[in-house]
């Protein structure tokens, strides 16, 4: 199956609506064309689950100030005052979620498990409203999975199968929202020809990668 | 000696060799600058590396190599690259040695406060849940008062970061140790009296009859350029 896809195409498969998992942290490893072309498509509606929301020129921010975005699940929205601003004004959902919470609650809901039983959050705003469970003498929190419609990864590099690779910390998210998505598009730095990523380098394997966003097209000449 | 870098080579000396840390962003980043020499310890990003090292040089930037705040780091030979999954497995498997944060209150109980000032300032928690929850030893590296109003207080009165109890707050003013009984005053800053800690502290300090001056060093005379 041909999985290299045009930009403008793989955005348009995403509908109104629709909930992504968007890899990066603080625009570092997430998928930077994707997003320019969501904003440029004017798609609405959208649930976004990522650790932040960027900055309000970087990465997710540009959704959130194009007020394309009607729920977060994030972990930390600091470093965007508009995303604060919109959630006071009710314009925005926010759910607040730790760092490690998020990750496992995709991670959970990427590897078919019921929950993530955690001792984070406890007797915390985190866990009002849900369930605990002692095991071991031990009180826990359970925090429900996460799954997405789509996945928009940040690669360093893929091959034409789809395999992945990461560079330094953008691997962040992208690894586990691999696993926890309906479809899945990557965006690599660069497409290689298969074989050139060795078995033991490949972080996310290709049978997860439903769709490779085509490099960008640069003309020199006239 | 400025009261930040003070309160760096406090914490500094709390850290022992081959150490995995986790610094939080702001004040707690200065302990990397004030390790006693010779010690080797490494440094965790929670978004995902372990061995992050100042950043060597301008120029040598590394787009996708950032630590926690969203600021350029470099990285030891021998670093290792890790997914947010993994990275805070390690927070809160008990892998990470200590981690040291900043904090908006600390209580009797040792309860920390540093992630919300409701209809303020909403941040968002980032790691800071997992970290005190999960690493070995918690310390929080702080300002003893803001604006004039004591940040150890009896109760914590904005949010929870977590319910477990912190092992030591290091200020400006003071070394203390929460334990079951208590606040325990373990040492005073360079010049600061008992009376002065106590009078700067909104919570009950329990004082032993001897209390040590925190042995850190003067600034060397002549400020290193680099």
């Amino acid at each position: 199956m041909e999985k290299v896809t045009g930009l403008s195409r793989a955005v348009e498969m995403i509908p109104d609506g629709a909930s992504l998992m968007i890899g990066g942290f603080l625009g570092v490893g997430t998928p930077h064309r994707i997003i320019d072309e969501l904003v440029r498509q004017g798609k609405k509606n959208l649930t976004i689950i990522a650790n932040d929301t960027g900055r309000p020129e970087l990465g997710i921010g540009r959704l959130i100030v194009a007020k394309q975005v009607r729920k977060v699940i994030a972990s930390h929205i600091g470093t965007n005052p508009e995303t604060q601003k919109q959630m006071i004004k009710g314009e925005l959902e926010v759910e607040l979620v730790p760092q490690g919470t998020l990750a496992e609650r995709i991670r959970a809901g990427g590897y078919g498990l019921g929950g993530v039983i955690t001792p984070t959050g406890l007797g915390t705003m985190v866990a009002e409203g849900k369930q605990t469970i002692e095991l071991k003498g031990k009180l826990f929190l359970i925090e429900l999975p996460l799954h997405a419609d789509f996945a928009l990864l940040g690669a360093h590099r893929s091959d034409y199968r789809g395999n992945l690779e990461y560079e330094l910390t953008a691997r962040n998210f992208n690894a586990v929202m691999a696993m926890a998505a309906d479809k899945v598009i990557a965006e690599p730095e660069e497409i290689v020809p298969t074989g050139c990523i060795a078995p033991d380098e490949v972080i996310t394997p290709f049978v997860l990668v439903d769709h490779i966003i085509e490099q960008e097209r640069r003309v020199y000449g006239r | 000696m400025d009261d930040k870098v003070l309160i760096a080579k406090r914490v500094a000396l709390e850290l022992k060799e081959g150490n995995l840390v986790n610094l939080g962003i702001g004040l707690p980043t200065l302990v990397a600058k004030y390790l006693p020499a010779g010690m080797e310890v490494f440094f965790q990003s929670e978004n995902g590396i372990i061995g992050m090292s100042a950043l060597p040089e301008e120029g040598m930037e590394d787009q996708f190599l950032i630590d926690a705040g969203g600021a350029p780091v470099g990285a030891i030979p021998g670093a290792a690259s890790l997914d947010s999954a993994l990275s805070f497995g390690l927070i809160r498997g008990g892998h990470l040695d200590v981690t040291i944060l900043g904090g908006l209150e600390v209580d009797e109980k040792g309860q920390i406060a540093n992630w919300i000032v409701p209809g303020k300032m909403i941040p968002g928690m980032g790691g800071a849940m997992d970290l005190v929850t999960g690493a070995r030893r918690v310390i929080v590296a702080m300002t003893h008062t803001a604006k004039g109003v004591p940040k150890i207080v009896q109760k914590c009165k904005l949010p929870l970061t977590s319910v477990r109890r912190v092992d030591l707050i290091v200020t400006e003013l003071a070394v203390i140790e929460p334990t079951a009984e208590g606040l325990v005053l373990r040492e005073v800053a360079p010049g600061v009296t008992e009376e002065q800690v106590v009078a700067a502290t909104g919570a009950k300090l329990i004082i032993p009859e001897y209390v040590p001056t925190m042995p850190v060093q003067e600034e060397p005379a002549v400020a290193a350029v680099a």
